[in-house]
């Protein structure tokens, strides 16, 4: 079973132990937890995880199971969710899990990979947004499996001072069209793992170290204003790893599954994630097969 | 569509860039945190049962379900080595009074903030023999709480290095009808049409998507500043694109 942890903009929602035990489901824009409360899909975690299970719907995988907290900045929601996966990671088993908006906190984040990595089978590990931020604040950025950075979070990840995106130098920001030296640079100092998905007017992958593919085909400018964009590339290779589509495939898959969602949907900067996500299905049935099976 | 994009760096004072080697060591969390404990089992102190946290993909023997897609092998190191790359996350408030570091202190306290008065290092010692340690990330949160009490912190750095700067480049895009403004990790968008946000991107702190929530839609000109809702750097960084947008994009034009 495939995990993914993270919190919702609910102030008065606490740990939804709920959504671990059994499966949610999307409809009609909402995500539809296990105890029946309903979410709408707008950005960030609620994102993620509706792509990864529409993915895994149309696509025929085990769907995912959600690790949810409220918080809307103060931490609290996902300290007791750190706390809560400290204690029941081991009894859960999961063979990955997806980490995405938490509240940055080193102490707590490295509570939760010790209990990981004491567990006989260790998961793959995804980290995106907060989580990301403390994975490499914490010196154990090399621990995880993937990291789906934008840009300027590439930049952080190749700034050896930051310990948070707004206090990236500006000489890593200016030059951040320069993968390969940013990368080289993060990786110089242990602050990514092997594998990347870089999300961009162009999608560099990373595999084992080594940039293997650059996605830029088709390009839709508007994603970039779009909240939610990089949520739902991360969704998808969640979706493909929870189907047990090999790490690297599924890294250039997902990267190219979004481009061609959005080529689907030709989007203008208003346009909204959900909107997107409606069409999912359809472009998954359309293109998967045919995305899953090049090289 | 066309797109015109430029980088634009803020007016912020310049400071000085230089490498410093010399960093605060007296601003570590006092539970003594678990790479503490860490080191204890390392030495023997503890119950032996921890094991190192581990680089790479650190994996136990049995791999169970999950595919091998191609990781290469365990690369196990002492938990040492990863803890000598971590990054305080914690950052300094720096005053020119001492009383104003205590007015700060008991201000933050009073709304809950874990804080602590340490001696500033080398580089800050301008007058003021203190200074305010505090959760970096809650940035937001505690600058409006000492805004709201008539305070304002003379310098806000970073305990890991004293001269990062916070962000000052800004990236704006027009797209259309759209323009963008990025500073840092986050993105915010307007139509121009009738200047209402329509998107705010990026970040990944939790508050991001109740700032969402919260700003799109509305009117620039109507919307509150983000520093208002918020609380973390993301917000800040937040923050400072919707400064730089309504630069770009004064109220009504």
């Amino acid at each position: 079973m495939w995990y993914i942890a993270g919190t919702l903009p609910n102030k008065d929602m606490g740990l939804c132990e709920a959504a671990a035990q059994a499966p949610a489901h999307v409809r009609g824009g909402m995500l539809h937890l296990a105890d029946e409360k309903s979410i709408p899909v707008q950005r960030g975690t609620a994102a993620l995880a509706a792509t990864a299970l529409l993915a895994c719907e149309a696509l025929g995988y085990e769907p995912p199971r959600l690790l949810l907290a409220g918080d809307i900045g103060s931490g609290a929601g996902s300290r007791a969710l750190y706390a809560w996966l400290t204690e029941h990671v081991e009894s859960l088993a999961p063979e990955g899990l997806t980490f995405h908006y938490l509240f940055p906190d080193v102490d707590w984040h490295n509570r939760v990979l010790m209990a990981i990595q004491a567990m006989q089978s260790a998961p793959l590990l995804v980290a995106d947004a907060g989580f990301m931020y403390v994975a490499k604040m914490s010196g154990y950025a090399d621990a995880y499996d993937l990291f789906t950075p934008d840009l300027g979070e590439m930049a952080f990840l190749a700034d050896e001072k930051a310990p948070h995106p707004f206090y990236t130098r500006g000489f890593l920001l200016a030059e951040e069209e320069d993968i390969p030296a940013l990368l080289a640079r993060a990786q110089a100092h242990g602050n990514c793992p092997a594998n990347l998905i870089i999300k961009g007017r162009a999608d560099h992958i990373v595999c084992d170290g080594q940039l293997t593919a650059t996605v830029e085909e088709p390009s839709e400018p508007a994603m970039e204003c779009i909240g939610g964009t990089g949520d739902l590339v991360t969704g998808l290779v969640t979706a493909l790893l929870a189907g047990k589509v090999p790490l690297c495939k599924a890294s250039l898959a997902a990267a190219r599954l979004a481009r061609l969602l959005a080529r689907h949907c030709a989007p203008d900067p208003g346009t909204q994630v959900a909107q997107l996500l409606e069409q999912l299905p359809q472009v998954l049935h359309r293109h998967a097969e045919d995305v899953l099976k090049a090289d | 569509m066309t797109a015109l994009s430029r980088t634009i760096r803020a007016g912020l004072p310049a400071r000085q860039r230089a490498t410093m080697t010399s960093k605060p060591t007296d601003i570590s969390k006092k539970s003594g945190g678990l790479l503490s404990r860490l080191r204890q089992a390392l030495n023997g102190l503890g119950n032996g049962a921890a094991r190192g946290i581990s680089r790479g993909p650190a994996r136990g023997t049995a791999r169970g379900p999950v595919p091998a897609n191609g990781r290469p092998a365990s690369n196990e190191v002492s938990s040492d080595q990863g803890a000598a790359k971590a990054l305080s996350d914690r950052g300094l408030l720096v005053f020119s009074h001492t009383g104003e570091v205590i007015k700060a202190e008991s201000l933050l306290r009073k709304a809950g903030l874990a804080v602590e008065v340490k001696g500033p290092p080398p580089q800050l010692r301008t007058g003021c023999d203190m200074v305010v340690v505090f959760e970096l990330v809650s940035q937001t949160l505690v600058l409006e709480t000492l805004n709201k009490g008539g305070l304002r912190p003379e310098q806000v750095v970073t305990a890991h290095d004293v001269l990062l700067e916070p962000v000052s480049l800004y990236q704006v895009k027009h797209l259309e009808h759209w323009i963008m403004v990025r500073a840092a990790n986050m993105k915010i968008t307007l139509d121009k049409r009738d200047g209402r946000i329509v998107n705010i991107s990026g970040g990944g702190c939790p508050d991001v998507p109740w700032l969402a929530h919260c700003l799109c839609g509305l009117r620039l000109d109507e919307a509150p500043e983000p520093r208002s809702l918020g609380q973390t750097l993301c917000c800040y960084s937040l923050q400072k694109a919707y400064e730089e947008l309504r630069r770009q994009y004064p109220c009504g034009t």
